[in-house]
């Protein structure tokens, strides 16, 4: 038996300890936010926070979350409207959308990490996260704009 | 029009609330992200009576207005930008629309197909009459409530007034009424100059639903009791299942069953879009999408050649036998058939005047050939499809470009009539042509059927890779003819490909050169080949515009006046026939492109500066390209970008769509290619097939449309072929040599090393 706390809720599961994290979140507790894009840690589209930090979800074995915090897409911001889902709107970012996901979650550690982050900063803490779409510019200029947001306390 | 009230909005909502719930069940009946009238939704007076005044208009006494999209959305905004021209003519107020995706039903909604850049172009007639026609139906129903004229009614979002009497309602206090009243035909409608929706940027209407990461997509589709399918193909084109042994597999947890699938009887008839990569599979079924992928990898299996085949083609009335090679393709083997094709007699397509001649007089030709190879899609979202099939119906949920092509395969395969057959669209993690092709859907239906269960059907991403529908492997040589004071006195372009040419006979520069010739030839291959975004186009713009590029060095002309004046004389004195371009409307994104990038500013020479211009999808785009090197490596830094495709319907997204069509264009130039190695796919993940990252974006893509009043034409496609030779031009300049081979990184690595024979 594994033990999840997902989006600050506790969730036992009863399912083969290897399997990768990703799949717990999509097939077993059925949080769907989370995207499978590649399987093999090279596109970002599975991005969660575990324990606070950005792991791709489809190379992380679920025995290692048990016990532990997960944050998905649906969990991100107490109330859904972190301030990068706010400027994600507000740049009107997505295109499909199926890769976004995966970098909310990423902009997310980066900006808490770093509140004020160049260029330079976004590029090398997103270059892990694919957009097929090509809405990288976007990504930018929101991360920015949520990074304003924090600044005024809005 | 029938009287129809329904209770869809009360269904939508207790399907939503179970959603919220346990997240398990999704509902495909999409709201809008707009809060107030979520909430308004979702309050307990809640609309429980849709008045529906069109096949895309539905309305509740409290005035909140529905709109259907009727085309699948992959990424292009029509779930957004088609309601926005309905609300336009309807007069609505946009912030009380609530946006759902239509059901498949091509009699109410039209063709429904995502593809060649027409969403916009093909809707925008329809969807106008369409609002129009119930503006005019609320009008009606107001005028006979108040007993005044029709003539004196006025609208203003979504509210009906009669200045005389001081009455006023909303459209949806009329509703009711208004559903009785025949549809009116031939409504004026609005002067385009008067638009207050359209042209003004909104929102997408799933944004809310993106960012919060709610279910969406075909892959986010369940239902209870569904299983999970995966397919085994074969590891090579050209190959088949001879054996298999699956006793591992079925130990293994979760699995249920596996079994061999054929695809279609060996007499069926191919439609346009039907293709069958492989025939004959071997299918895994489970319960969890993990457990079916590790199962998998305990297969035995035996492959063997398929050897030749004939397939029978009915490709929209088109009828005709196709041979397709056996052969075990390998990349520098095709790459050598190529180049000797090439050399060998071709089909002419178009001719003016006496090339042979001109170039035998010419005082200088100038020879050049490009070559690109295949490119996967390489959706974000892999192909899948959920469905049931029994013997009495058919449901089929999940991201798919073109219902109306795959229903008519089905309706043979399962013999259903095609009223028994429901297809809904869930949002696509990207397309870019590769969802033409549902294929997947009959391979769903079969496994569904076979495992007398609901089935949903993934794709891994090495499936999604190495069982593809590429985009056909391409060459094509040009040549030029001077004469003794440089001017272009004939042209030829000859383009072949694996499995078809790329050559638009009719497309610039023909028109433009008093001599011409266009050839083509093409090589079969067993590598399945379908719609990638531009067809054709996004490897002509590389060639044809690198190639121009080059001649406007050799006659010592700038290269955006070079195209001019070809313009200019295409426009004047116009060579031939059927020239299918509209040669102002091309010069005028070159010439606001060097406006807007400061072409001749002394502050820009700083950059090395690539530009083209291309047609196609009835739009014109050109860029300027402004590369510079960073960490030793040619990095696009700044882009410029015209685009005439009409009324631009939502512009912010307009905008979007180009800035990522820019983006695509750079990563596909630098880095796309499937290539093979004895039928198999050497590329199966993105940790080998190289897809641009954010750090090699541009910083800055300044997107500029032409203003005008025509009615809308294609913006998917035709911003991302000019890209390819705006790149290679700048490449020139940034290396000071010319590259022909794309993907360029390759060709740049190869050209150090000396490596001449080996193409990509
Ligand atoms: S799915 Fe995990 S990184 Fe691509
Ligand atoms: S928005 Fe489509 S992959 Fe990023």
């Amino acid at each position: 038996m594994i033990t999840l706390n997902i989006n600050q809720k506790n969730y036992e599961v009863d399912i083969d300890p290897d399997m990768p994290l990703l799949w717990v979140l999509r097939d077993v507790i059925g949080l769907v936010g989370t995207k499978y894009g590649c399987g093999v840690a090279q596109c970002g589209a599975c991005v969660v926070h575990l324990n606070g930090e950005a792991v791709r979800s489809c190379v992380t074995k679920v025995k290692r979350a048990d016990g532990q915090k997960v944050v998905t897409i649906e969990g991100l911001g107490l109330t859904n409207d972190h301030p990068l889902q706010k400027a994600w709107l507000e740049a009107d970012v997505p295109q499909c959308g199926y890769c976004q996901s995966g970098q909310l979650m990423s902009a997310a550690v980066l900006l808490r990490e770093n509140p004020n982050p160049t260029d330079q900063d976004i590029d090398d803490a997103m270059a892990g996260n694919i957009c097929r779409c090509g809405t990288y510019l976007r990504i930018r200029e929101a991360i920015h704009m949520a990074a304003e947001i924090l600044r005024k306390g809005s | 029009m029938e009287n129809s009230t329904t209770n869809l909005s009360r269904r939508s909502f207790l399907k939503s609330s179970a959603l919220a719930g346990g997240g398990l069940m999704i509902s495909f009946t999409w709201l809008s992200s707009f809060k107030a009238v979520a909430e308004k939704l979702n309050n307990p007076g809640l609309p429980d009576q849709w008045f529906e005044l069109s096949g895309y208009i539905k309305i509740t006494p409290d005035n909140i207005i529905k709109i259907y999209n009727p085309n699948p959305e992959f990424g292009q905004n029509v779930m957004t930008s088609l309601p926005m021209i309905v609300a336009e003519e309807l007069g609505a107020d946009w912030q009380q629309v609530v946006v759902e995706m239509g059901p498949h039903d091509s009699v109410k909604l039209g063709p429904q197909f995502t593809g060649g850049s027409n969403s916009v172009r093909m809707y925008w007639k329809p969807l106008r009459d369409a609002g129009a026609a119930a503006r005019n139906m609320l009008m009606q129903a107001a005028a006979q409530t108040w007993a005044v004229p029709v003539e004196e009614i006025t609208t203003k979002a979504g509210k009906l007034y009669h200045e005389k009497t001081g009455k006023s309602g909303t459209y949806g206090d009329f509703a009711s009424k208004a559903s009785g009243i025949p549809v009116p035909k031939g409504v004026k409608l609005k002067d385009i100059k008067g638009f207050d929706v359209i042209r003004h940027s909104k929102k997408n209407v799933e944004g809310l639903k993106i960012v919060r990461g709610k279910p969406l997509f075909g892959l986010d589709y369940k239902v209870d009791g569904m299983l999970i399918a995966m397919i085994e193909h074969p590891p090579a084109f050209g190959m088949k299942l001879k054996s298999f042994d699956a006793s591992q597999t079925l130990k293994m947890p979760g699995i249920k069953d596996v079994f061999r699938l054929k695809m279609y009887e060996d007499d069926f008839e191919f439609g346009g879009f039907d293709t069958r990569t492989f025939n004959d599979l071997l299918v895994v079924v489970g319960t969890n999408t993990w457990e079916v992928m590790n199962a998998r990898k305990k297969l035995i299996t035996e492959w063997e050649p398929v050897g030749d085949r004939k397939e029978k083609v009915n490709s929209f009335g088109r009828k005709k036998e196709v041979t397709i090679p056996g052969e075990l393709e390998s990349s520098d083997v095709q790459y050598q058939k190529m180049r000797t094709r090439a050399k060998q007699p071709a089909t002419v397509l178009r001719k003016d005047g006496d090339p042979e001649a001109a170039f035998k007089n010419a005082a200088q030709v100038i020879e050049r050939t490009y070559n690109a190879p295949f490119l996967a899609h390489n959706c974000m979202e892999p192909m899948n499809f959920f469905a049931h099939v029994t013997d009495e119906k058919a449901l089929f949920a999940g991201p798919l470009q073109a219902p109306g092509w795959v229903e008519p395969t089905l309706s043979k395969i399962f013999n259903l009539s095609p009223e028994k057959i429901e297809i809904q669209m869930t949002r696509m993690g990207g397309g870019f042509g590769r969802r033409a092709y549902g294929h997947y859907l009959v391979e769903a239906g079969l496994i569904s059927r076979q495992a007398k269960a609901p089935v949903k059907l993934i794709y891994s991403r090495e499936d999604d890779m190495t069982y593809g529908i590429y985009r056909p492997m391409y060459t094509a040589t040009y040549r030029a003819a001077l004469d003794a004071n440089k001017n272009l006195i004939a042209f030829h372009v000859k383009g072949g490909g694996i499995p078809e040419h790329p050559v638009h006979e009719n497309r610039f520069p023909a028109g433009a050169v008093d001599n011409y010739l266009a050839e083509s030839w093409e090589l079969p291959s067993n590598i399945t080949i379908g719609a990638f975004r531009a067809p054709r186009s996004n490897f002509n713009a590389a060639a044809e515009q690198s190639f121009l590029d080059e001649l406007a060095e050799a006659m010592g002309k700038d290269p955006i006046d070079f195209r001019l004046e070809l313009l200019q004389r295409a426009k004047e004195r116009p060579v031939g026939k059927n020239n299918d371009y509209d040669a102002d409307r091309y010069a005028g994104v070159l010439e606001l492109v060097r406006d807007k990038s400061g072409w001749n500013k002394p502050e820009n020479r700083k950059y090395n500066r690539g530009v083209a211009a291309y047609f196609c999808h009835n739009s014109y785009a050109a860029h300027v390209v402004d590369m510079v090197t960073k960490n030793g490596e040619p990095y696009v830094e700044r882009v410029f970008s015209a685009i005439d495709c009409g009324v631009v319907v939502n512009p912010d997204a307009a905008t979007n769509m180009v800035q990522g069509a820019v983006v695509d264009g750079i990563g596909n130039a630098f880095y796309g290619g499937l290539t093979h190695k004895d039928g198999r796919s050497e590329q199966s993940n993105f940790s080998e097939y190289r897809i641009i990252r954010i750090h090699e974006a541009p910083k800055s893509i300044d997107v500029h449309f032409i203003e005008n009043d025509i009615d809308p034409t294609g913006l998917g496609e035709p911003p991302f072929p000019p890209v390819f030779g705006a790149v290679a031009n700048a490449l020139y300049r940034n290396t000071g040599k010319r590259y022909y081979n794309q993907p360029y990184k390759n060709d740049i690595i190869n050209r150090k090393n000396n490596i001449d024979k080996k193409a990509f």
